[in-house]
């Protein structure tokens, strides 16, 4: 990037970075950011690779339906869950997509704590693609319990039975968790929209986006009173939700942690879930961003740093869960517990071993090998490539913990366990849903903050000078 | 036929001025701060926190709002694990106390974080008076702008200081892109 063409900073302004990298390309101005961002929505004029990402997760999200009216028909009988696996694909994607979706709410929670402005870019899609995982994440102990029509019972609810949930257990905890996951969620997300919608709505040119944002946008108006309150709401939603974001990931790993399955039961697993939880969900807002910056040529906005920035978060929380795997390895070791080193050569080398030694070289040797290089950072085509290795590695984690299960302390109780074609099929109808709600917010929603955006533009042009939410809201 | 006393068409709103810049949106709200008016409001198209600060709204009101949202429903989540496994349906696992708190930390936590989001959202949406799908500040056409790239300052009619012609000369004076009268209808 030349330097010659750098706006000399305005005294009030804040510096954006400490290598001050222009977080968002020179020569915008807050109409031209609008345009560029509320376009793409406004506009209507999709990109070819709008409709080959949409089209083939609709088409999966077909797969779906019929996997869960078989299922609904059948029961859970399709599956291949069995004893002594009774958990099976259900668990292994419930844990994957929930962990897609902490990356979200890391962005738009704790980086903005930590002041780091290069999340304005990638916050609001972020957030998107954390609701649609947790959406993908629900479904599969929903469709797990048999009787999805029943799923009430799992919340206190009086009733004639006087039954109550037992709230000592970690399955309870886990509804909660999720339930409170998802409404913050959804209202984080939705609150940063709400001066978005405003600006569309007063931008649209068609009658039913005028009436259609205008309704979402609440009637905002951008007073100076109302942007002072919701402010300090924005800023104490980001500050519940990091713990909430590191709590969820924690009570997912208490379901394994509190029973007594060998390699289960171990004080690492919360931090160890929340460490690979953020290292899937930043691989796939890379992934995702990668290609759609390039379709709706946002690249002068969702810029090469950012990118950068997001492969380095990866690459650390790459180590944390190597450091996790070691971790594992040498208290079975050390602890000198007949039953933690018997299952660990049992993953190793007993009859699934070809899934641990994909889990290390999907996770761990191929993207801590080569995310180190700054070429390799920047490169679209490699990026993608460790991208999608970290999503089918942190997979394989979760089938690796899982399958745990199928060797465990008595050999008579040992068993095998492989997944039918309704596991599989209805893995990739969730993978159909979650493309099917990206795209479409794409098409619907302005998929980066504009009004952040603004906010970061330098007063010359305009903008707030970098000016963050922290220093606005007392 | 018209009267003073009751002039014809809808009353106005207030007096709307139009700045190109933050800074001279937040002078101006000063300047009319200091010229004795109290009921003006100032829009823009992202925050700026010193016309907060010139509106003599130093601090909203939301965060002792949400503490006591957050508060609420941690005590309401404890008891009712408490109340329900202990009175509601008694569990008696292996012998521990009916008020065996650690295992009620995580949804007490979760409950708090859940009640304060939601008091944060509908506290926000009801103090503000919204949801609200007019606004007589809408029927100005340059008003389109304040979610653009424009800096508005509005004296309301109903500020004691309010007079049209020299409410109007006072804000011409603050060097404005544009004044208007919006109506109230």
């Amino acid at each position: 990037m030349a330097t010659a063409d750098l706006p000399t900073t305005h005294a009030d302004d804040r510096p954006l970075e400490p290598e001050m990298i222009p977080l968002v390309e020179n020569k915008h101005t807050l109409v031209s950011i609008g345009d560029a961002i509320g376009g793409v929505v406004l506009a209507g004029k999709h990109p070819r690779g709008w409709w080959i990402g949409f089209l083939a997760g609709f088409a999966m999200l077909q797969i779906l339906g019929v996997a869960v009216i078989w299922l609904l028909y059948m029961g859970v009988g399709i599956w291949g869950i069995d004893m002594p696996v009774a958990w099976g694909f259900a668990i292994i994607n419930f844990v994957w997509w929930i962990g897609i979706g902490h990356a979200g709410t890391l962005i738009s929670a704790i980086l903005l704590l930590m002041h780091q402005k290069w999340r304005t870019s990638i916050n609001r899609f972020s957030e998107a693609m954390t609701i649609f995982a947790v959406m993908c994440a629900g479904l599969f102990p929903l469709l797990h319990m048999g009787r999805p029509y029943f799923f009430y019972w799992l919340y206190p609810f009086p009733n004639v039975a006087g039954m109550w949930p037992q709230f000592r257990s970690p399955l309870t905890w886990d509804v909660f968790a999720v339930t409170t996951y998802f409404t913050v969620s959804l209202v984080f997300w939705y609150l940063g929209l709400v001066p978005d919608l405003a600006a569309l709505r007063d931008a649209a040119q068609k009658r039913w986006q005028r009436i259609f944002y205008g309704i979402l946008a609440l009637g905002w108006r951008g007073s100076a009173i109302h942007w002072r309150r919701y402010e300090k709401v924005y800023l104490i939603l980001g500050g519940i939700s990091t713990p909430l974001v590191l709590s969820v990931h924690t009570v997912v790993s208490f379901d394994f942690a509190v029973s007594i399955v060998p390699l289960w039961h171990a004080t690492i697993f919360p931090p160890f879930f929340v460490a690979g939880a953020i290292y899937s969900g930043f691989a796939m807002v890379v992934a995702l961003a990668i290609p759609i910056r390039r379709w709706y040529k946002l690249e002068h906005i969702l810029t090469d740093h950012h990118i950068d920035v997001m492969a380095k978060v990866m690459l650390a929380t790459g180590f944390l869960v190597t450091y996790g795997y070691v971790s594992e390895f040498w208290m079975a070791w050390y602890g000198h517990s007949l039953y933690e080193w018997g299952t660990t050569l049992q993953r190793m080398f007993g009859p699934y071993a070809w899934s641990y030694w994909i889990l290390i070289f999907t996770n761990c040797v191929f993207p801590l090998t080569f995310l180190w290089s700054k070429r390799i950072r920047r490169s679209a085509f490699w990026l993608e490539l460790i991208c999608i290795s970290v999503l089918i590695g942190m997979w394989f984690e979760r089938y690796v913990i899982v399958i745990t299960l199928s060797r465990d302390y008595v050999p008579s109780s040992w068993g095998r366990y492989a997944p039918t074609v309704w596991d599989y099929a209805t893995m990739i109808g969730s993978m159909g849903l979650f493309l099917t709600l990206f795209f479409l917010f794409i098409r619907y929603l302005p998929m980066i903050s504009i009004t952040e955006m603004r906010e970061l533009l330098p007063k010359k042009q305009g903008g707030g000078g970098g000016h963050s939410i922290m220093e606005n809201a007392p | 036929m018209s009267t003073p006393d009751a002039p014809a068409g809808p009353r106005p709103y207030g007096l709307l001025a139009e700045f190109e810049t933050a800074d001279a949106m937040v002078a101006a709200t000063y300047k009319a701060r200091e010229a004795g008016y109290t009921r003006l409001d100032a829009y823009s198209p992202y925050p700026v926190g010193e016309a907060a600060d010139a509106l003599n709204f130093p601090k909203s009101e939301m965060g002792p709002v949400m503490f006591l949202g957050g508060l609420t429903g941690a005590c309401a989540g404890f008891f009712m694990q408490y109340y329900l496994n202990a009175y509601g349906y008694s569990l008696n696992v292996g012998g521990r106390p009916y008020l065996s708190w650690p295992s009620f930390v995580p949804i007490t936590f979760e409950m708090m974080v859940l009640t304060t989001a939601l008091t944060g959202l509908f506290a926000l949406i009801a103090i503000c008076g919204l949801p609200r799908y007019h606004h007589p500040l809408f029927n100005s056409k340059a008003f389109d702008r304040a979610t653009r790239d424009r800096f508005f300052v509005c004296i309301e009619a109903d500020d004691p200081n309010y007079d049209p012609a020299a409410t109007r000369a006072f804000l011409n004076g603050l060097n404005p892109a544009s004044v208007e009268e919006v109506l109230d209808e």
